[in-house]
C-alpha cells in the first residue's frame, strides 16, 4: 500500500514540477518584469526539485534549493504580468452560476475526508480531492484550458516564494535534529528546575512544552522529550496525574505553535494563501489569546492533576 | 560548547524580526547549524535537498490552486457577499465564531482537514470580508488584513485545541502511546475527557474575542443598520 501511495503522490509531485515549470516559461517570456530571467529560473528550478527531486541525487537539488535562495535574497525574483480578474468578470459569474460557485471549494473537501477514510490516506486525498475539485469547477463555469493555465499561473504567483517556506522550514527542522539542537535545549531546561516544588514544575512543563514547539515548530516532536524530561521527574513523579498532565502539556505546546514562524504550515501558509503584507500578521493575531491559554493550561494543571 | 549549535535559532529570530528575507534566512540558518555540528558542506547540501524533496507532501497545496483561481475568477467573493449580505445580523466576528465552532465539532467527529487552502481561502476569509462589508461598507485596507489574519487564526484554535477531543486522534494517541512508555498506563478515553474542557475553555476565549472585535468595528466605522433600512 506505501508503494501505491508513494506512487501516488510521486505522480502529483510531478504535476506540480509541471505547472511550476509552466510559470517559469510565462516569466521568462514576460518582458515587462524587471526581473525576467531571476524569477523565471527561481520558478524552473523549484518546478526541477518537485518533479525529479526523486531523480537526481539529494545534493543537487540542495544546490538547487540554495541558489533559489540567493536569488530571492538579491530580489531577483518578483510578480510579474498575470491574468487579471474584472470585478465586471466576477458579478457576471455569480450571476450565472450562483451558489454553486462554493461547490468546487466544497467538493474538494468532502473528497478529501473521504478519501482520508481509505487506505489511501489524508495525503493522496488532498491531491485527487484537488483534481476533481478543479473538473468540477470547469465543467461548472465552462473555463477554457486556457484561462485554467492563465489562473493556476496567477495563483502560484500571487502566493509566490513564501508558498515554499513551510517545506522549507520542514527542512531546517531535518538539519536541527540531526545536528542534536534539541538535546541541547531539553538537557538546558531540566538543568534549571529545583526538585520538589509542584507549582515550578507545572510551569517549567507547560512552558517548557510552549517553547520547545516554538523552537522545533512542532508540537508532537516536542511532547515526547519534554514529558521524558520534564513532565515525569517534576510533575507526575510529585504525584501529578498522569492523564491530566499529558493532555494538557500537548495543548500547551499548541500555543507554542501558535506564535512561531517555525509552525509555517500554521502560521506562514495562510500569509501566502490569503496574500497578507505582514508575514508575521497570523501570528500577531493569535498571540494574546495564546498566552491566555498558556496562563489557563498552568492553572488547570496545578489544580486539576494534584 | 553545545550551545554554539543554537545559533540557527538565533539566526531565524533576528531574521524574521528584522523581516529579512526569509527564504535565504531559513537556508543560511540551517547552513550555519550544519557547520558548528561538524556536519560537511557537502553532507549539507545533501542533508537539506533529501529533506526539501522528501517533505514536498507540504507543499501539494499547490494542487488546489487552479481551482481556486477560477472559482474566483467567476464570483466566489461575489457570491459570498450576496449570501451573506442575505444573512441580516451576521457580523464578522459571529461569522468566524460560527465557523469555530463548526471546525471544533469536525474536530470531535475526528475530520482531519488542511483547512487553510481547503476552506479558510476560499470561503471563510471572503465571507469574514463580506459581512464587514456589508455592515460598515468599505473598510481600510489595515482592517482588511486583520480579518484574513482573523480568519486564519480561528481555524487554528479550533483544529489545535479541539482535535485531541476525538479518541483517535494522532495528538490522543500520541499521549498514551508516550506515557504508556515511560511505565504510566493511560486509556485514551480519559485523555478525551480533560481535553474535552480545553475545548470549551478555548471556544469562550474564541467568541469573547470575536465579540469584542465587532464591538471595535462598530465603534470605528458606526453601525450601517441592515440592509433596506436608512443608510445614513
Amino acid at each position: 500500500m506505501t508503494e501505491t501511495i508513494n506512487l501516488i503522490l510521486e505522480f502529483f509531485y510531478i504535476l506540480i514540477g509541471l505547472l511550476l515549470m509552466m510559470t517559469a516559461v510565462r516569466t521568462f517570456k514576460d518582458q515587462t518584469n524587471p526581473a525576467r530571467i531571476g524569477t523565471s529560473l527561481f520558478w524552473l528550478l523549484l518546478g526541477i526539485i518537485f518533479a525529479a527531486g526523486n531523480y537526481i541525487p539529494f545534493l543537487i537539488s540542495g544546490v538547487l534549493l540554495t541558489i533559489m535562495g540567493a536569488l530571492t535574497l538579491f530580489k531577483q525574483v518578483k510578480v510579474g504580468k498575470t491574468a487579471r480578474i474584472t470585478e465586471e468578470e466576477g458579478q457576471a459569474g455569480a450571476q450565472r452560476i450562483g451558489s454553486w460557485i462554493f461547490f468546487p471549494a466544497v467538493a474538494l473537501a468532502a473528497v478529501a475526508v473521504g478519501i482520508s477514510y481509505t487506505p489511501l490516506g489524508g495525503q493522496v486525498g488532498i491531491g485527487i480531492a484537488s483534481v476533481v475539485a478543479l473538473l468540477v469547477a470547469v465543467f461548472l463555469t465552462k473555463a477554457s484550458p486556457k484561462t485554467v493555465l492563465d489562473d493556476t499561473d496567477r495563483m502560484i504567483q500571487a502566493v509566490g516564494t513564501v508558498g515554499i517556506l513551510p517545506q522549507l522550514l520542514a527542512a531546517l527542522g531535518v538539519v536541527f535534529t540531526v545536528a542534536g539542537v534539541g538535546d541541547v535545549i531539553s538537557n538546558a531546561i531540566s538543568g534549571f528546575i529545583p526538585e520538589g516544588n509542584r507549582f515550578i514544575g507545572v510551569v517549567a512543563y507547560c512552558v517548557g512544552m510552549a517553547l520547545f514547539t516554538m523552537i522545533m515548530g512542532n508540537a508532537f516532536a516536542a511532547f515526547t522529550v519534554i514529558t521524558a524530561g520534564i513532565g515525569i521527574p517534576f510533575v507526575i513523579a510529585q504525584g501529578g496525574d498522569p492523564v491530566i498532565a499529558g493532555t494538557l502539556a500537548m495543548t500547551a505546546g499548541f500555543c507554542g505553535t501558535l506564535v512561531t514562524p517555525m509552525a509555517a504550515n500554521f502560521n506562514a501558509l495562510p500569509v501566502a494563501l490569503l496574500e497578507m503584507k505582514d508575514p508575521n500578521g497570523v501570528i500577531k493575531a493569535q498571540a494574546p489569546t495564546a498566552g491566555i491559554l498558556l496562563v489557563i493550561h498552568i492553572a488547570l494543571m496545578y489544580f486539576l492533576a494534584f | 560548547m553545545e550551545w554554539i549549535k543554537l545559533i540557527g535559532i538565533l539566526i531565524i529570530l533576528v531574521g524574521f524580526i528584522f523581516k529579512f528575507d526569509t527564504i535565504a534566512v531559513v537556508i543560511i540558518a540551517a547552513f550555519t547549524t550544519a557547520l558548528v555540528s561538524g556536519i560537511s558542506i557537502t553532507e549539507f547540501f545533501t542533508l537539506l535537498g533529501e529533506a526539501f524533496v522528501k517533505n514536498r507532501i507540504v507543499t501539494i497545496f499547490l494542487l488546489t490552486l487552479p481551482m481556486i483561481g477560477i472559482s474566483e475568477r467567476f464570483g466566489l467573493r461575489q457570491q459570498a457577499v450576496i449570501l451573506i449580505e442575505k444573512m441580516k445580523g451576521l457580523t464578522t466576528g459571529r461569522f468566524i465564531t460560527l465557523y469555530a465552532l463548526i471546525r471544533q465539532l469536525a474536530g470531535l467527529f475526528g475530520i482531519r482537514l488542511s483547512a487553510q487552502p481547503q476552506f479558510v481561502r476560499p470561503i471563510v476569509n471572503p465571507m469574514a470580508q463580506a459581512a464587514a462589508n456589508a455592515r460598515y461598507g468599505k473598510i481600510s485596507e489595515a482592517d482588511e488584513e486583520i480579518i484574513k489574519a482573523k480568519s486564519a487564526a480561528n481555524e487554528n484554535f479550533a483544529n489545535f485545541f479541539a482535535q485531541n477531543t476525538f479518541a483517535a486522534s494522532a495528538g490522543v494517541l500520541l499521549i498514551s502511546g508516550t506515557l504508556t512508555s515511560l511505565g504510566y498506563e493511560v486509556q485514551a478515553t480519559s485523555i478525551v475527557l480533560v481535553a474535552l474542557i480545553i475545548a470549551g475553555i478555548s471556544f469562550v476565549l474564541i467568541a469573547i474575542d470575536n465579540f469584542l472585535f465587532d464591538l471595535k468595528m462598530d465603534r470605528k466605522y458606526g453601525k450601517k443598520s441592515s440592509k433596506g433600512g436608512q443608510k445614513s
